[in-house]
């Protein structure tokens, strides 16, 4: 009997609130976007395993390894905590952009009244979300288990995490333009993603890597990130000792948008 | 494409009709916004779509030849969420009866049918309670059954009041569901006009009959008065009756065929 209730209620009210309601904001519909992406992340599992257990993986194996000295623990945890955000960015971004846009899923957005700006913000808090949530794993798994304490520095700590994921998201949205379909981005993500790690983290940790190595994992965002990292987590060592990684992440991180948004394709190229 | 000028009526039904690679997605996709166009004028509901005005956008709905969802959501969640884009969106439990469905509303969109997707589609498009609604090719790759359900949908958005402009290789559907039609070949629009009406001017009327021996003669004849009368002197001053006689217009089908022969 839920229709006696509105017995009343004049016959020509119209059901539903009328154009006079507010348009909502792009805020609003950025905050929006954002849920959506959160809820639609948890509910696909290899996602999450990729984001949260690999680096995980990594760090428990490492750790297994160099247990004993606390030198290479050192090294370890900053390494780790560089690689969580690359791969939570720059990775998760190529994979989701690609699949979004070969899917169809852009284009049919673009053809709503979400705003551009709301729909990729959320697309970006979204993978930012899973970088804290690394971040912070990284820094209880260093402080419990690898006997590297809290963080030294945490102005220094908050200023590389957000150079390095705003560089590292740019650089994922705008290396997704490059990646033709769906079935090869692994293979296009991995050519950068695994020699760009294994590279920084050589050079990293060994004193000893040739020169010319050196100097291109110097110009590479990636061991810039690591350094800082390991000043903010472990060393202790101030910003402003560090402020020539930052110049390079930074510099990264204009290419990267500038290509971004540049290049940004909303269809697949296949018809 | 070489030049498309045609008017859609509020409220109407229009019907951009022709064979693959005709222009038609691209004619609807210079109007959706997705599109720029090299020349000419433009305009959607007062706008240039072009502009990709957010205004503009809340007043249209899009079903696109082939559009994908997250595979992990519900049509339930997926129509809350759309609705949220739009100033004043339809019930959403409404569009999801309107779309048939309300069976399946809480099944991830990976384990929905296709014909389950396409009311979908058709749902997202219908949520945000636009004026003007795209439908490109909504049928297309469908069994009958299942067309039969998107041409009912189809009716329903109309009854709404809703302009409707539809692209479709199909001749049974341009005739089932427009008011007007234009066939659009090569870039070009070959003829314009109520499907029944489009028959008149541009073919030929058949007219069949037995003849004194019984054998079954046909006609074809762009003047069908003076055949007739021509037939019926001929057979009285003879005295022989024109039997079986029919006289049938043209069909869209007839009209089709003559406009995008080859050669």
């Amino acid at each position: 009997m839920a229709e006696s209730s509105h017995a009343g209620a004049s016959p020509a009210a119209p059901a539903r609130s009328d154009a006079a309601r507010a348009a909502p904001g792009a805020l609003a519909l950025t905050w929006r976007q954002y849920r959506l992406e959160r809820r639609m992340f948890w509910r696909n599992p290899s996602a999450a395993f990729f984001n949260f257990l690999l680096p995980l993986l990594f760090l428990a194996a490492g750790g297994a390894i160099l247990s004993g000295s606390q030198h290479d623990l050192n090294k370890l945890v900053p390494s780790i905590a560089g690689m969580s955000v690359m791969s939570t960015t720059f990775t998760a971004l190529a994979y989701n952009i690609v699949f979004l846009r070969e899917r169809g899923v852009l284009k049919r957005m673009r053809g709503t009244p979400l705003p551009t700006i709301s729909y990729i913000g959320g697309l970006a808090a979204s993978a930012v979300t899973n970088t804290v949530l690394q971040i912070g794993i990284v820094i209880l798994a260093g402080r419990a288990f690898f006997g590297i304490g809290w963080p030294h520095d945490w102005l220094s700590l908050l200023v590389f995490v957000l150079v390095g994921v705003v560089s590292l998201a740019a650089l994922g949205v705008a290396f997704a333009h490059v990646i033709p379909n769906f079935e090869s981005t692994a293979a296009y993500v991995n050519a950068v993603f695994l020699p760009v790690v294994f590279v920084s983290f050589y050079v990293f940790d060994s004193s000893s890597a040739p020169g010319f190595l050196r100097s291109i994992a110097e110009g590479l965002p990636l061991k810039p990130l690591i350094s800082g990292l390991s000043g903010a987590l472990v060393t202790g060592s101030a910003l402003g000792s560090n402020l020539d990684e930052l110049a390079v992440i930074a510099l990264w991180a204009l290419f990267g948008l500038w290509f971004a948004v540049r290049g940004f394709s909303w269809e697949s190229s296949r018809r | 494409m070489r030049g498309i000028d045609i008017t859609v009526r509020r409220g109407e039904v229009f019907g951009l009709l022709g064979p693959n690679g005709a222009g038609k997605t691209t004619t609807v996709e210079i109007l959706e916004g997705y599109r720029a166009r090299s020349g000419g004028d433009v305009s959607v509901l007062g706008h240039d779509p072009a502009r990709r005005s957010i205004e503009l956008r809340r007043q249209i709905g899009i079903v696109l030849q082939s559009g994908g969802i997250y595979s992990q959501i519900t049509p339930r969640e997926a129509l809350r969420h759309w609705a949220g884009f739009y100033p004043a969106p339809r019930d959403v439990e409404e569009v999801l009866e309107l779309a048939g469905l309300r069976d399946s509303a809480e099944v991830r969109s990976r384990r929905l049918s296709g014909g389950q997707l396409r009311r979908l589609d058709f749902a997202l498009a219908l949520v945000g309670d636009p004026e003007l609604i795209f439908l490109d090719e909504p049928t297309t790759g469908f069994d009958p059954e299942a067309r039969r359900a998107a041409w009912e949908t189809i009716r329903s958005l109309r009854d709404l009041g809703k302009t409707i402009l539809l692209t479709t290789h199909y001749l049974d559907e341009a005739q089932e569901l427009a008011d007007r039609v234009a066939i659009v070949k090569d870039g070009r629009v070959l003829a314009i006009g109520a499907p029944r009406e489009l028959g008149a001017g541009a073919a030929k009327y058949r007219i069949a009959y037995r003849d004194a021996a019984g054998e079954l003669v046909e006609h074809e004849t762009e003047d069908p008065t003076r055949l007739l009368a021509e037939l019926a002197s001929r057979a009285l001053a003879e005295g022989w009756r024109l039997q079986e006689l029919s006289v049938a217009r043209p069909t869209l089908e007839d009209v089709y065929l003559e406009l995008t022969a080859d050669g």
